[in-house]
């Protein structure tokens, strides 16, 4: 029998391709039109091919920003995520108590980005805020406007507080979905606590795990409000990150054409790590059968 | 090994329980004998789960006591009893291969590599998991992976109890079949006690050599498959099992003799007169048959209305109406029987009655 091929359905799918292309097909070919282009204003336009990527790839400033932005992202994935799984870990599965958590948890995710640069800003200024006067008082030099290490541990504890909370979430889910009977029958087998995370947590949480993972690296990977209220890149350039590197490059210095090869640079290596996270954290699935 | 006793044992859910509501288990003193397959069975939420918790150490009891083999282990933690679980969904260590699932409750308890070599290699021999050994578990089908929680079981050498939690739920109905005479035959091979909780009366009566029945937290009758269906303690085990259940009617005994809705029928015993409380008869549909029409009156005779008539293929169920009684028939297949008027035999050997649902015994 000839299956009947219904053209019509297309119809139902349009809205989206169209949504699609002008949210983010459209506005990607202008980056991709620009980075290949040089203007001097007046709305005129001259082909230069490569030239911008290459200038890009071999630019000492990007390849800073960029080990930094490693770096950063780096730092980030080791403290959030082994710290959220031992939150999410130690939190109650019910009553009360895991009710508050959740809440408590949920708070700095409600926190608009700006408003945790500005906090953070205020909280570890030396001359009125708790955190800076009092370790001033303490006698410990601690200056994140001078201090480039004060400045990247005053960015990562920001971001730590600002989004551990996620993983922390994701983890929590994963771990609430685990059937009461992995339990027990680990208490029967005699398993160790460490043994019943190692066997039954672990792996049952892989799967939203990654997601933690790829969240936590493309965020941080992307960062761009919190260190640019908290230290606008600064001191020198230690904190400047790629975002931030990227809008003084396009908004700042009004170099087009560098700053959307720069983008798209960007954009294909967060493409590629993630790709490579997935790959790496989904490997084992693919034995079982 | 051991004899698991249950002394005084009750449990609550609610940290303060007074009445008997309150109970998940109501006080029962019960002793599982070393070696027996035991199978509990009962409604949903009547508290066999909750008492294979208890026997496992999962659960604490809220009152009384459990021993094995006259030692108290009632605080006694779940690994350190010698006691194997196997739960109504399989468990499996997803990331480790079948040899390691098999291999994981002895090297938690610290045994030699090579003994847990062997001993591994002899369980996996037994439930036709060799092949496989390598494999990871968690490719597996539900029935494999609930033969390897069985194995973790099995592998450990100090067991001498079984508690099965509705291990067959998840298994296809065809590979049901295979896996319960497997676990009839390791019972066989190695004695050790089995206690199979269950729903399925087929399950809990083809699988056991002595069925417990559980109603509301409370153990209502122990017995034999065929004690369970010829004599029943209490109306609900009469109700619970057959297909259909036992027939319960109202009734007044007084005697040798019992009215049901008018009607007059004989009993086996004398049961005197009897008072107080809620009498009923219960008699099988097995038992009943339908008598010539037109023989009112006369003993044994119960005329009835017939509502309906169910063709199962080996046998009908008819279904007979007299007043705002409802009666059960088993009809044999070449027997003809149709809708209308008709009277009811009851056999009186197996006619039953009780006492506020509890099986009364009749005198001779």
């Amino acid at each position: 029998m000839q299956r009947k091929l219904n053209q019509k359905a297309w119809f139902l799918v349009l809205p989206v391709f169209l949504l699609v292309a002008f949210s983010a097909v459209l506005p990607l070919m202008t980056v991709v039109n620009y980075s290949v282009q040089d203007t001097f204003g007046n709305n005129e336009f001259y082909w230069v091919g490569t030239e911008w990527f290459v200038e890009i790839l071999n630019s000492e400033r990007f390849h800073s920003a960029l080990g930094r932005q490693l770096l950063f992202s780096g730092i980030i994935l080791a403290i959030e995520i082994p710290l959220g799984i031992l939150i999410a870990l130690s939190m109650p599965k019910k009553g009360w108590g895991a009710s508050i958590c959740l809440v408590l948890m949920a708070l700095p995710l409600l926190i608009p980005w700006n408003v945790v640069g500005t906090i953070w800003q205020i909280f570890a200024r030396e001359d009125i805020g708790l955190l800076g006067h009092t370790l001033a008082a303490m006698g410990i030099d601690y200056n994140y406007t001078h201090s480039p290490t004060a400045a990247w541990i005053t960015i990562i504890i920001m971001d730590v507080w600002h989004w551990t909370s996620l993983v922390v979430l994701l983890c929590y889910a994963g771990l609430c979905s685990i059937p009461d009977a992995f339990y027990q029958a680990a208490k029967i087998d005699g398993a160790s606590r460490w043994a019943v995370f190692r066997y039954i947590q672990f792996p049952k949480m892989n799967r939203v795990l990654l997601i933690a993972v790829l969240l936590r690296f493309m965020d941080s990977f992307m960062i761009y409000t919190e260190p640019f209220v908290l230290t606008g890149g600064g001191p020198g350039n230690s904190t400047t990150f790629l975002s931030i590197d990227l809008v003084k490059m396009a908004i700042g210095q009004f170099d087009l054409g560098p700053a959307a090869a720069f983008s798209l640079v960007y954009f294909l290596i967060v493409l590629l790590l993630s790709w490579v996270f997935y790959t790496v954290m989904t490997a084992r699935d693919g034995e079982a059968n | 090994m051991a004899v698991i006793h249950l002394k005084d044992m009750a449990h609550s859910y609610l940290p303060n329980p007074k009445v008997p509501e309150d109970y998940a288990l109501k006080s029962l003193n019960h002793v599982w004998e070393d070696g027996g397959a035991y199978a509990l069975l009962g409604p949903s939420g009547c508290g066999k789960t909750t008492l294979l918790n208890i026997i496992s150490g999962l659960l604490t009891p809220s009152e009384g006591q459990v021993l094995f083999g006259g030692e108290d282990v009632t605080r006694l933690d779940t690994a350190h009893r010698n006691i194997a679980q196997v739960f109504q969904f399989p468990v499996i260590y997803d990331t480790m291969t079948v040899r390691q699932n098999l291999a994981f409750p002895l090297k938690n308890r610290g045994m030699a590599p090579a003994d847990i070599e062997a001993r591994v290699a002899e369980i996996a021999e037994m439930l036709d998991l060799t092949e496989r050994l390598d494999n990871r578990a968690s490719g597996l089908s539900a029935d494999a992976k609930q033969i390897i929680s069985l194995g973790r079981g099995l592998v450990r050498n100090d067991v001498n109890a079984i508690l099965f939690d509705e291990p067959l739920t998840v298994i296809d109905p065809h590979k049901k079949w295979v896996l319960r005479s497997k676990l009839k035959e390791l019972h066989q091979q190695f004695g050790f006690t089995m206690v199979y909780v269950t729903h399925d009366q087929t399950e809990a009566l083809t699988f056991a050599d002595k069925v417990v029945v559980m109603h509301d937290g409370e153990i209502v009758q122990i017995g034999t498959p065929e004690e369970l269906f010829e004599r029943p303690a209490h109306t609900f085990v009469g109700y619970f099992i057959g297909s259909p259940g036992m027939n319960i009617l109202p009734a007044t005994v007084d005697g040798r003799h019992a009215t049901i809705g008018g009607n007059e029928i004989d009993l086996g015993c004398d049961y005197g007169p009897l008072a107080g409380g809620k009498i009923e008869v219960g008699i099988r549909p097995e038992f009943l048959k339908f008598g010539p029409v037109g023989k009112n009156g006369g003993e044994g005779t119960f005329d009835v209305q017939i509502s309906s008539v169910e063709d199962l293929g080996r046998h009908k169920i008819a279904k007979a109406v007299s007043g705002d009684i409802e009666i059960a028939v088993l009809v044999p297949e070449h027997t003809p029987v149709q809708e209308g008027a008709a009277a009811l035999t009851f056999d009186p050997a197996r006619t039953l009655v009780y006492q506020d649902s509890r099986l009364v015994e009749g005198a001779n």
